[in-house]
């Protein structure tokens, strides 16, 4: 198959090429390499200035929404019908929406929900597609064939369709609007995991394990997925990043959270009709700290996958 | 190379069979029966036991997989009570204008992003290189519908030259294909948020070319450097491109729909949004198979493609 220069990752596709990047350590040595490993990792990644600017950026974002309203409060309860579509002023730096409700508080009510339900579906993606691909990985033969089988099946229906048509039962709260996206986004991790442990199975440190007698959770929970955890936390950080799109995607079609709960997609849903009005402060800050977030959480995640990736470290 | 052909196909198939397996799930679990639909809320229990049984509803879960899916083989997608229409119809009525759309701005994203990824390259590090890559970052973080309202509100709200929405006249695919204006928008929303990442790897792709042996020979040879990048870079760092064409298919029924709702231009992305409204299940299920059987086929042919015109690539 092909493969690409940096490999990198298209949104909602598995990567190009073999899943297993090379990104295993040179041989010989396993637990002192593995150390200083994660150490150059993070002083390749703090190098990079992107990436710091990105990190900023996101802490940024955490703080203004989650301390943020501590700071600057608002009324997000209850609708004022006399005060909607408020310009910007003093008592509100933001203006006001059709509800009548303070926009920046809004903003920073859609971004508790946006960051709770990217990282909190990341996680769900991340859990369940590491055990999935190690398990997969490590079983091999027609048991391996048969879960992958799976995963391709999942991985060709459009995710944002089947997430939507689940949407019309469920996705009233940000609990089960992450597991909702969560339970579709673990396919990409379970690939990349399985391509890392199919490398690592027949490493000596792991012929070694199994001869001292470890069994087979204590191979994949000790052994497999830990040495496999750059991939992983590289994934996790895109995986925010198209959680973060998805739930965009699904409050603009209509189907996020339930009124009064806030969500940037929600919040753009009406958008055309306030750009026709002219009502911009409904519009642009809300979709800027949307793009924000996104291209925050996509900046870690280059160069997260920089820093491990051995090949570009001698450049 | 016959052999692999095979091999694909007969995964391909098995693939297939489980797409439709799980959206018969998810059909049967969602919307069991369209009973209701058609009899309405008051039916008395008699009633909706008498019409399941006549239309085959009260049978065993396989045996009405199995009818499913030999309706599917015969390309028939069911039936939509709430528009008393079968869903063939209506997608036949809309796929033209959807795949207009769609078309239209994958050819405009590869004219855009295969020239850009080269001269990204070719002149690495520099501050056009630096600006393209920041630009196509940003559409890469962006929403597609959120660049569709900054291309609204600059191109038809600040300065008049295209409609904000699609016109209701532009009923058929001939009329969209026609009345170029109305179009230029949606296409350009939608080729936009493709030319952000094929742009990304058409650049790293030709990266990777410009340090190959064969570059610097035919450099060395004395090849004039517009016929060294139009001979061997462009056409080698455009192999991965094939790839990519065949993957996009997901990305672009996405992106499809949510142009087409912000547009209101009459596709198969609005119908399917319209259904959600209505809990129409025949078309929302209809339609997910039908985006995961185009997602196969995308992936088959990219791989066929690419062992077609790769000659290094070979499997026997």
């Amino acid at each position: 198959m092909i493969e690409f220069g940096a490999g990198e990752v298209v949104e909602g596709v598995p990567p190009l090429g073999s899943p297993n990047a090379p990104t295993t350590p040179p041989e010989g040595g396993e637990v002192a390499l593995l150390a200083s490993g994660w150490r150059l990792a993070l002083r390749e990644f703090l190098s990079n200035r992107l990436a710091v600017a990105g990190l900023v950026m996101l802490v940024f974002f955490v703080i203004f929404c989650f301390i943020g309203p501590l700071v600057y409060h608002t009324n997000q309860i209850y609708s004022s019908p006399l005060g909607t579509d408020l310009a910007p002023s003093g008592g509100h730096l933001l203006g006001t929406d059709d509800n009548g409700f303070d926009e920046l508080g809004r903003i920073m009510a859609g971004g508790q929900t946006a960051l709770e339900i990217g990282f909190f579906s990341a996680a769900i993606a991340t859990v369940i597609g590491t055990i999935y691909g190690a398990v997969s990985g490590l079983a091999g033969g027609l048991l391996d064939g048969v879960l992958m089988r799976f995963v391709d099946v999942l991985l060709s229906i459009p995710l944002l369709f089947i997430v939507l048509v689940l949407a019309t039962k469920f996705s009233a709260t940000v609990v089960e609007e992450s597991t909702l996206i969560g339970a579709f986004s673990w396919l990409v991790p379970a690939r990349l995991v399985r391509g890392e442990v199919l490398t690592l199975r027949v490493r000596d440190f792991v012929a070694a394990a199994r001869v001292m007698g470890a069994t087979r959770s204590r191979l994949v929970f000790r052994h497999l997925i830990p040495n496999a955890l750059s991939v992983v936390i590289v994934n996790v950080t895109f995986q925010v990043a198209d959680s973060i799109l998805i739930l965009s995607f699904l409050g603009f079609l209509g189907f996020g959270l339930q009124y009064p709960a806030a969500s940037w997609g929600d919040m753009l849903g009406d958008a055309q009709t306030h750009v026709s009005a002219g009502y911009w402060w409904l519009v642009y800050p809300v979709g800027g700290c949307l793009v924000a977030v996104v291209m925050a959480c996509n900046l870690i995640g280059d160069a997260l996958r920089d820093a491990f990736d051995v090949r570009l470290r001698r450049r | 190379m016959t052999g692999y052909i095979v091999r694909r196909l007969i995964t391909a198939v098995i693939v297939t069979i489980g797409i439709a397996a799980i959206s018969f799930l998810l059909l049967h679990e969602l919307a069991a029966s369209p009973v209701n639909a058609v009899l309405g809320p008051k039916a008395t229990p008699q009633a909706i036991r008498a019409w399941n049984k006549t239309h085959g509803y009260d049978r065993p879960f396989l045996a009405q997989f199995f009818s499913y899916l030999n309706n599917l083989l015969h390309l028939n997608f069911g039936y939509s009570y709430k528009q008393g229409q079968s869903v063939g119809a209506l997608f036949d009525e809309n796929a033209g204008r959807s795949a207009y759309l769609s078309g239209a701005s994958l050819v405009l994203a590869l004219i855009i992003a295969i020239p850009l990824g080269v001269a990204q390259a070719v002149k690495r590090n520099s501050a056009g290189d630096y600006a393209a890559t920041a630009l196509t970052f940003t559409l890469y973080s962006m929403p597609s519908f959120f660049l569709g309202l900054i291309l609204i509100q600059i191109f038809a709200l600040d300065l008049h030259i295209f409609p904000p929405l699609v016109s209701d006249n532009v009923t058929t695919t001939w009329s969209a294909i026609i009345h170029p204006a109305q179009l230029f928008l949606p296409i350009v929303t939608l080729a936009a948020v493709t030319v952000a990442s094929f742009s990304r790897y058409m650049r790293s792709s030709a990266l990777d070319s410009l340090a190959q042996d064969y570059i610097r020979l035919a450099r060395a040879k004395g090849l004039a450097e517009r016929l060294v990048l139009s001979r061997h870079l462009l056409r080698n760092s455009c192999l991965p491109m094939i790839t990519l064409v065949g993957l996009s298919i997901p990305g672009l029924l996405a992106g499809n729909l949510l142009t087409e709702v912000l547009f209101n231009y009459p596709g198969l992305g609005l119908l399917f949004y319209n259904a959600l409204g209505n809990e129409d299940y025949p078309i929302l299920l209809a339609y997910t198979v039908i985006g995961g059987v185009l997602t196969v086929l995308g992936n088959l042919l990219a791989d066929i493609a690419v062992t077609a015109a790769d000659p290094r690539i070979r499997f026997d």
